[in-house]
């Protein structure tokens, strides 16, 4: 019982947008898409819903080839980012919409459409128009209409982005159980990798196109498989140091010898790419670190964000407490060699955190 | 108060030489031949309805105020249901040389109607429908189309293309998503086409003459036959001439509404 995607393709004139995608995404299961804006989420979404036709490949939907089947055939159910509602029918004409085309009675109608809207606290809203809402009750009575239809497929198209933080945290919260109960194949694009981390279930990166790595959530970001899933799954950016092994030592782009501690003590000679995240580097240091000069702190709440230039790159470091380093002040920053993530000059994964 | 006086005293001044014309025109009407010649008043001294009364008991006007309401309504409805599909597939879809096909339909309004009277005069004698009401219509769909389209694929362009997806996915078929979700979303545009498309055709008089002779002859064209032996009938023509402007008037106040919102959301 999946949705499986065998070697999508998707050409857009003399542009791959959608280059060779193969996925299997599972019932009953939170499907992750992240990925940066117009990495390709959309439109492996809109593949998925047959809005579009790829240019070559196959959908098999619970074993079913159905890549030629227009959407009006199909069981999908999709939520955009920007709140797509009719604007002319009430919140209940809204979300009684797919239920209404499906021809189904009456008392079965406002029976799913009272119970959708429970879920989704919509009950006083029913008889407003979609503009007398708010963002966030616009949205929900989007959701409601994907709800209420039982739908085989759901897609959320980043459905909280356009909505204010409280009321993220707060729908993001209600979701999954909400969905997990319809048993629908649920796939949800979202930019932010701590979104995906709290949403849970399985994630697949996507980069200019391509699924970069696919599997559980945590799994991924505990071991990306290349540097592209690292990159993806990193919020603030991944630091990234370029360096050569020779003998015992690393020696770095700018010339600089370190022992080859840690992670790098078993690699063979050559070039890599190491990738390590904001936690696993520490502000300040006895000498032996990289010196630098800080650029700008970014505060949130109880931590900061300070980005340190090291002269090879921006690097971005966690700092416990509200510190308010001066843009322009030398710092120095420590790596932990244990727990970089070591790629080689193709970009995949050498070595992970040990 | 000055800032305050100024605009209004400005508008005032602005809409009194609007109305002059109006304003004269209706005083004609309600004025008697003699009245009118003995020379200038500013308001009827002896007003009297005498000539509107003549009108409405003339079959021949009342048949050809009817003939001309008809034509324009059926070209009304002809140019807004055809240019419905038209604006929406130029909006939504891309297809071989739509750009240019676009371009094309208002080639069609940059030649003076004159230029086609004769094409019309001689295909509409040989069909059989010179002297209908369906021999004007259809010739003035010959701008009032492109222009309808024209008007209309701004407003379907207002509407997000996820809400035709949105229907597409609750699996609306296109027809039921055209008639009970589209349309409703763009009648502000429709109203404000329609009025459009009733103005342009019940104005134009060339066409409208060179395509008719006596049966469907439109108000106009009897209001240029009405000389009579004894010279030209002032006061008659003012009347009818007031006539004309009713049917304008009452529709712009049916669509006041739409017109506002048309003028602010779409293409006009």
């Amino acid at each position: 019982m999946s949705l499986v995607l065998e070697n999508i393709v998707l050409k857009s004139g003399a542009d791959i947008v959608i280059d060779t995608v193969s996925l299997t995404l599972r019932r009953g299961v939170m499907n992750v898409l992240l990925g940066p804006t117009l990495a390709g989420k959309t439109t492996l979404m809109r593949l998925m819903a047959g809005l579009d036709r790829p240019s070559a490949g196959r959908l098999l939907l619970d074993d079913k080839d159905v890549t030629g089947i227009p959407v009006r055939k199909r069981s999908v159910a999709m939520v955009y980012q920007q709140f797509v509602n009719y604007p002319n029918l009430t919140v209940f004409e809204n979300i009684a919409s797919p239920l209404r085309v499906a021809r189904l009675p009456a008392a079965e109608v406002e029976s799913r459409v009272r119970h959708a809207a429970a879920l989704l606290r919509l009950e006083p809203l029913l008889q407003r128009m979609p503009a007398e809402l708010s963002g966030g009750q616009q949205q929900r009575t989007a959701i409601a209409r994907a709800l209420v239809k039982r739908a085989d497929l759901v897609l959320l198209d980043e459905p909280l982005a356009n909505l204010d933080y409280k009321l993220r945290e707060e729908l993001r919260e209600q979701l999954p159980p909400i969905f997990a109960e319809s048993n629908a194949i649920l796939v949800y694009a979202t930019t932010e990798p701590t979104e995906a981390l709290l949403l849970g279930g399985e994630t697949a990166t996507v980069w200019q196109g391509r699924v970069t790595q696919h599997g559980p959530t945590s799994e991924i970001y505990r071991s990306p498989l290349n540097i592209a899933a690292a990159r993806v799954f990193s919020d603030p950016p991944l630091n990234e140091l370029a360096v050569e092994k020779r003998g015992g030592a690393v020696i770095t782009a700018a010339g600089r010898q370190l022992p080859a501690a840690g992670v790098l003590a078993g690699l063979p000679d050559g070039h890599y790419r190491l990738g390590f995240r904001c936690d696993d580097v520490t502000l300040g240091g006895d000498g032996t670190g990289f010196p630098g000069t800080v650029s700008v702190t970014e505060l949130s709440g109880s931590e900061s964000f300070v980005h340190v230039d090291v002269g090879t790159g921006i690097w971005v470091c966690l700092v416990r407490g509200v510190h308010d380093w001066q843009p322009g002040a030398p710092a120095e920053v420590s790596v932990d060699m244990h727990r970089v993530f070591v790629f080689d000059i193709a970009g995949n994964l050498v070595t992970g955190r040990s | 108060m000055r800032s305050v006086l100024a605009p209004r005293i400005s508008l005032v001044i602005y809409l009194c030489m609007l109305m002059l014309p109006v304003y004269w025109l209706i005083n004609l009407s309600l004025r008697t031949n003699t009245d009118i010649m003995a020379g200038m008043a500013l308001w009827p001294h002896h007003p009297t309805l005498d000539k509107y009364r003549a009108i409405f008991a003339d079959p021949t006007w009342v048949h050809a105020f009817g003939v001309s309401l008809s034509y324009v309504a059926i070209n009304t409805v002809i140019s807004v249901t055809v240019a419905l599909p038209a604006a929406y597939a130029f909006n939504r879809y891309r297809f071989v040389g739509d750009k240019h096909l676009f371009f094309w339909l208002f080639t069609n309004l940059m030649a003076p109607s004159a230029v086609f009277a004769l094409p019309f005069f001689n295909l509409f004698y040989a069909v059989g429908l010179f002297d209908t009401v369906w021999a004007v219509a259809l010739a003035h769909c010959l701008f009032n189309v492109p222009l309808a389209v024209w008007i209309l694929e701004g407003f379907v362009g207002g509407v997000p293309r996820e809400i035709d997806e949105t229907a597409a996915i609750d699996g609306y078929s296109f027809p039921r998503f055209f008639i009970r979700l589209f349309l409703p979303l763009i009648a502000n545009g429709i109203g404000v086409t329609a009025f459009f498309c009733f103005m342009f055709s019940w104005v134009e008089q060339l066409l409208a003459t060179t395509l008719t002779s006596s049966n469907a002859l439109p108000f106009a064209a009897v209001m240029t036959r009405s000389y009579s032996a004894s010279g030209m009938d002032w006061s008659l023509l003012a009347a009818a001439g007031v006539l004309t402007m009713v049917p304008g008037a009452v529709v712009i106040w049916f669509v006041r509404n739409h017109i506002a919102k048309g003028f602010a959301l779409g293409r006009v």
